[in-house]
Order: C-alpha cells, then sequence, then structure tokens
C-alpha cells in the first residue's frame, strides 16, 4: 500500500505541472491546447539539448528551455492564436488551429532532435526507503520541485497584479477591458505561462524517464483527462484532476491488470461527464 | 529603355536558371536506369525509431550501391532511389501507402510495415498489385500459404525466445519468469508465443502485466513483477524508448534479477535513460557488435551516421533488408524487377556472402520450419547482453532454414 500512495503521490505531482499550464491557457483564452503535450515534449528535448550538447549545468538548462518554449507560446498566441479569433468566430478553429501547431512543433522536434528517447543523468542517485515502499531519490527531487513550482504559480495566480488581471480575464473579458487591463497582453503572458509550465514537467520528467518527439499526443490526452475530472478552466479543479488520476493509475495498476486501467477510467470519465460534465470544479454555466 | 533592357536581361537569365535547374535532374535521369524500392512503416509518434531505422538503413545501402555507380542487374547499372512514405501505425494509412508505393509510384518491392496490424493490412494491396514486401512484424498468417509476398525482416520473438530463455536457464540460472508486455496485438502475441516457450523450458511465470503504448511513467506498472521477486523480466514487444525507462523504474525497486527482450534495442538510450541502471539487458542484435561486424559493416555504421546523423544500434537487424532484394534482383534478372514471379522463384535457392559479418556466412533465405516456405531473411540470431554500457555478444545461432 505504501508503495501505492508514494507512486500515487509522485505521478500527481507531476501531472499537476501539466494541468496548471493547459487550464491556465484554456480559461484566459478558451483555447484547447492540443499542442500542451508537444510543448512538454519540446521543454524536455530542449532541456537534453543544453545539457548534453551544448554542455550547460542542468538548472541553466532548464531554466533556459522554460524561457525559450514560454517565448514560443506567445509567440504562438500573437502571430497564429490572437489573428485566428479575430478573424473567425468559430470555436473550433482555434482548436484546429491548436492541432496544426501540435503537428508542428512534433515534426519540427522529430528533424531537430531525432526519433529517440532522450534522456539526461539523474539530478540526485540514490533509493529512499519509506516503510515498504521505494522511493528514489530524483523522483524525490522532482516532486519536491513540481510542489514548490505549484505554490509559486498559485501565489502569482492569486496575489500578483498580473495574476488577477488573468483571473478576471478567465471571467469576463469585456468587463476586464473596461477595466483598462491590457488583455492582449494579458492573454500572451498567460499563453506563455501555461506553455512554460509544460517545458518545466517536460524538463524535469527527463531526468526519470526521458522524452521523445513522439510523447506530446499522450500528455495532452492526460492533461485533457485532468481539466475534465477537475473542471476546465479552473486553476484548483486542474490541481484535483491531476491528484485524481495519478492515484487513480497507481491504484488501477497495483489491483487490475494494466489493460485495464485506462478502459476504466475512460469509462469512469464518460459516466462522470454524463453526470457533470463541467467537472468537479467547474461551473455548469461555464 | 536601359531599365527595360536590364529587366529583359535579368528575367532571361532566371529563365535559364529556371530551366537549367530543372532541366538537369532529367538529364542525369535519362543517363543511368533507375531502380525504384519503397518503405513504409511508423515514422512519426512514439514508434518513430521503428520506421525511420527502416528508413536510413535503405538509404545508407542505396547510397552506397550508387557511390559504386549503382546496382548491376543483367550488365546495366541501375541508381537505387528509396521512396518513403510514413503509416503513423495507423493500417489506413499502410493501405493508402501501399497503393501510393505499388500504383502511383509502380513499385513492386517494399519495406515494411513494422507492426502485425499494418503488415497484415497491405497483403490485399501487395498481391493485387503484384509487391514483395519484406514487414518486421511477427504474425505468422502474414508469411504462411496462401500468402506468399511477405518476407520476414529479421528474427521472430518466437524464434529468439527458446534460444535465449535456454541460455539463461542453464548459464544464468534463471527459474521464475516475470512478463511485462506492450497492450497491442503485437505485444499480446509476443508474451503468448513467449510464454508457451518458457513452459515448455520448464521455467515458472510469476506475473504477467501489460501496459498502454502511450504510458509515460512505467513506476506504477512494475511494481507488481519485482514484488514478485522474478529471476528475470521478459519485456514483450518493448519499444526501444521504453525498455531504459522499464529497467530503470525496476531496478529503483530494488530488482537485481535480469531483463530480456526479443526485440532490438538502442545501446544510446539504454546509456542515456537506464544510466547505471542499464546493466542486465539480454537482447536481439543484429551485425552491429565490433567483435562480428566486417569492413562494409563499418561502411554501413559511417553512411548510416551521414544520412541519420547518428548511429542506431537497431540498423543492426535492419540493415539486411534491401541488400537481399537487390541481391535477389541481380540473380533474377531485370525481368525481376518488374516480375515477382521470377523473383518467388529465385528465393528456395538464393544465396550471397553476408557482407555484414567478418566470418564467412551464407545469407539465405530461411522460414520452412516456422512458415511453410521460405519467406523470411536469414538474419544471423545474434543474442546480446548490456554490460558496462555496451552491448556484448552472448552467443551467435540462426533460425532453422
Amino acid at each position: 500500500m505504501e508503495q501505492i500512495l508514494v507512486n500515487g503521490a509522485i505521478l500527481a505531482a507531476n501531472y499537476a505541472l501539466i494541468a496548471l499550464g493547459i487550464t491556465l491557457i484554456f480559461s484566459i483564452m478558451n483555447v484547447l491546447n492540443f499542442a500542451h503535450g508537444q510543448m512538454f515534449m519540446l521543454g524536455g528535448l530542449l532541456v537534453y539539448w543544453l545539457v548534453v550538447q551544448i554542455g550547460l549545468p542542468y538548472a541553466a538548462a532548464l531554466i533556459g528551455a522554460t524561457i525559450i518554449v514560454g517565448v514560443i507560446g506567445m509567440a504562438f498566441e500573437v502571430f497564429f492564436f490572437r489573428q485566428v479569433m479575430r478573424n473567425s468566430t468559430r470555436e473550433e478553429n482555434t482548436m484546429l488551429l491548436a492541432v496544426g501547431t501540435a503537428l508542428l512543433l512534433e515534426n519540427a522536434a522529430l528533424s531537430l532532435f531525432g526519433e529517440k528517447q532522450r534522456g539526461v543523468p539523474p539530478i540526485v542517485s540514490g533509493v529512499y526507503k519509506l516503510g515498504d515502499a521505494f522511493l528514489p531519490a530524483n523522483r524525490a527531487f522532482v516532486f519536491g520541485v513540481s510542489v514548490v513550482l505549484i505554490v509559486a504559480v498559485l501565489l502569482f495566480v492569486n496575489y500578483s497584479r498580473t495574476g488577477r488581471a488573468m483571473r478576471a480575464l478567465a471571467q469576463d473579458r469585456t468587463a476586464t477591458l473596461l477595466m483598462g487591463v491590457n488583455t492582449a497582453r494579458v492573454s500572451t503572458l498567460g499563453f506563455g505561462l501555461g506553455a512554460a509550465l509544460a517545458a518545466v514537467a517536460g524538463g524535469l520528467l527527463i531526468t526519470v524517464s526521458g522524452v521523445n518527439a513522439g510523447v506530446g499526443t499522450a500528455i495532452s490526452t492526460k492533461a485533457f483527462i485532468m481539466i475534465m475530472i477537475g473542471g476546465a478552466g479552473v486553476v484548483s479543479g486542474a490541481l484535483l484532476g491531476a491528484v485524481a488520476l495519478g492515484f487513480i493509475e497507481a491504484f488501477g495498476y497495483a489491483y487490475l491488470p494494466g489493460s485495464l486501467t485506462y478502459l476504466m477510467i475512460f469509462v469512469a470519465l464518460i459516466i462522470f461527464l454524463l453526470i457533470r460534465p463541467q467537472g468537479i470544479m467547474g461551473k455548469p454555466w461555464g | 529603355m536601359v531599365i527595360a533592357s536590364r529587366r529583359t536581361l535579368l528575367k532571361g537569365a532566371g529563365a535559364l536558371a529556371l530551366a537549367g535547374a530543372i532541366g538537369a535532374p532529367a538529364r542525369v535521369r535519362a543517363e543511368g536506369k533507375v531502380l525504384k524500392i519503397g518503405q513504409l512503416g511508423v515514422m512519426s509518434g512514439p514508434e518513430a525509431s521503428w520506421g525511420l531505422v527502416n528508413k536510413f538503413s535503405c538509404l545508407a545501402t542505396a547510397e552506397m550501391w550508387n557511390a559504386k555507380g549503382g546496382v548491376e542487374i543483367d550488365g546495366e547499372l541501375y541508381r537505387v532511389e528509396i521512396v518513403s512514405v510514413d503509416d503513423r501505425n495507423d493500417p489506413k494509412l499502410t493501405v493508402s501507402g501501399a497503393e501510393r508505393l505499388t500504383g502511383e509510384e509502380g513499385i513492386h518491392y517494399f519495406v515494411g510495415p513494422n507492426m502485425d496490424t499494418t503488415a497484415t493490412s497491405v497483403r490485399p494491396i501487395a498481391e493485387k498489385n503484384k509487391a514483395i514486401y519484406i514487414p518486421y512484424a511477427f504474425a505468422r498468417t502474414v508469411y504462411t500459404p496462401p500468402a506468399e509476398n511477405a518476407i520476414l525482416g529479421m528474427i521472430a520473438s518466437y524464434q529468439v525466445a527458446p534460444v535465449m530463455y535456454k541460455i539463461l536457464k542453464e548459464e544464468r540460472g534463471v527459474g521464475k519468469v516475470a512478463f511485462l508486455a506492450r497492450n497491442d496485438s503485437d505485444g499480446l502475441l509476443q508474451r503468448d508465443e513467449a510464454s508457451k516457450v518458457a513452459k515448455n523450458l520448464g521455467l515458472e511465470i510469476i506475473s504477467s502485466d501489460t501496459y498502454e503504448p502511450s504510458i509515460t511513467d512505467f513506476f506504477p506498472v512494475v511494481a507488481n513483477a519485482v514484488s514478485a521477486s522474478p529471476d528475470l523480466i521478459i519485456m514483450s514487444s518493448v519499444a526501444p524508448a521504453h525498455c531504459p525507462q522499464l529497467m530503470r523504474a525496476a531496478r529503483e525497486m530494488g530488482y537485481t534479477g535480469l531483463f530480456a527482450a526479443e526485440s532490438a534495442q538502442d545501446i544510446k538510450i539504454i546509456k542515456e535513460v537506464a544510466g547505471e541502471y542499464g546493466d542486465g539487458l539480454v537482447s536481439i542484435g543484429g551485425a552491429s557488435t565490433p567483435e562480428i561486424r566486417s569492413a562494409y559493416m563499418e561502411d554501413f555504421i559511417e553512411k548510416y551516421n551521414a544520412v541519420a546523423g547518428e548511429w542506431n544500434d537497431e540498423a543492426g537487424t535492419k540493415a539486411y533488408a534491401l541488400e537481399m532484394l537487390l541481391g535477389t534482383l541481380q540473380k533474377t534478372g531485370a525481368a525481376g524487377i518488374s516480375d515477382i514471379e521470377i523473383f518467388k522463384k529465385a528465393i528456395p535457392d538464393f544465396s550471397m556472402k553476408n557482407p555484414f559479418l567478418k566470418e564467412e556466412a551464407a545469407l539465405t533465405y530461411v522460414g520452412m520450419a516456422d512458415f511453410g516456405q521460405k519467406r523470411q531473411i536469414g538474419v544471423p540470431m545474434v543474442i546480446t547482453e548490456t554490460k558496462g554500457g555496451e552491448f556484448t555478444t552472448l552467443a551467435i545461432g540462426k533460425v532453422e532454414s
């Protein structure tokens, strides 16, 4: 049981970073970012390139990759999403654009970094024993950094001027505009922050499991499951979704045949959405 | 007037340059004959490495032949041209890709696809358009009569498993095994076939788990297998991206036994992702270990590096497909290029020197024992073990003819 709880906690912390990023973008822009997993992948591969090819220390590489992907996210918002949202009233156009950017990033990564799984050495080595459970030191490190980052993002969103503007924008774009907030700037920053969170998650997990150019779709799928459970566009919902998915996976793999775990998750998700389509923390009106 | 003349001059020069650029390849094409070979497989997504290694291997081999002026068939030199199609591991795209290669491009020989589902899906197309294909999938029905257009490009898991497990039982004292299979048709087939082999050898199967191909963390998945304390964890149809993750997760949970994979892996990925936990993997290799490879293999590795940017050990098993196709076509003569019936007739007696091995060894078509007809390239069965961050040769065998 201890091992299952440890596994669940580690998975939940990793997933929370991913879910936070995608929910920020959704809440501010009302865009389902299908390229979120690809931004995670790009963050991981950039860390690999900066550490292994360029020889930077890991911390510098993680910061560098986070900034680069954050800037790419902002560029996507300014040059792609803003233009499409200005010229089209149909929501599915931004979804199609997001799918297009996902394919663009995936193929660019395949060309730049190749087809192989890439990994960098663990930042800390060794394994702790918690009762009967094993906790690799590097996973504990990633867990700790993830928790610190989640707290930092929550503080930023709740107490900084820009964070409050992001929340206001998520609640009512017109009212925010009338209050004199530069909504274009806040949207760009929000998209950049969401992308940067995906990148930092990829950059952390490349020390644990490695990353390859094709991993993005699987990550995006998990991100969508989390925000569907917790409620799309709600920060607390994203965290709840991450914790729920992390522990469901851990318990599922322990007590169900491996092939049944995700089948059960999807079946449960369908039933759950029939009962509460807005997710646990979401509001029925959006 | 002066401006107009200069503009006219510039336009004329541009038109000439364009005409030259367009015309030059046409002249080259006219000077020599071209032999088009297709390559169809998964080259994007999580399984991208399987198809891309096929593609890069074909390109490297083609470059080696083209550097010599081309492949000589009936006294004429043919420049080898590779036409690649990515099927994204989707049988619908495999079918349309096969239609394109064998229909629009008029190709009669192609390498791939990589999975049971995709390899099975192209059979009607290959039969309709009269094409031979070399899949890297293990489903027996693809190679067994009445199917006769597919030739297995490597050693199947059910062929290597008896040899590998016997060695591990007799020389390493393996008694208890745990299976971890990828939850798709390839993984489940390999697990079922390997389970039969393990039982026949008297090995005790103490756990059998599966995982989704889209998995992103193996830590919770390996917990059950490790807690059962096996001597060997068998990873059925494990992708090169997943193998080192699985090894590392198991080692971090205190597992000290061996790992086995009946598919080719890559040492660089193992070193990068599994790091200090990368030792103790027994898997199938090609002709790439330094102690057995020939100068021709060294040249192939060099060309592969130039094409792909870096070496991939999986290519050691995938170097053979195009060499065998070209070698057989040299034997059939030019008529075989467009008539696969001539090619099929040449298969039973075909033999050439294995160019990739240092020692003298014949390369033939095999498969009678498993498929009832020779529909497999007789790739040597090189079983490797990871030690100190390198592949070392554990045993070399061959498939029964």
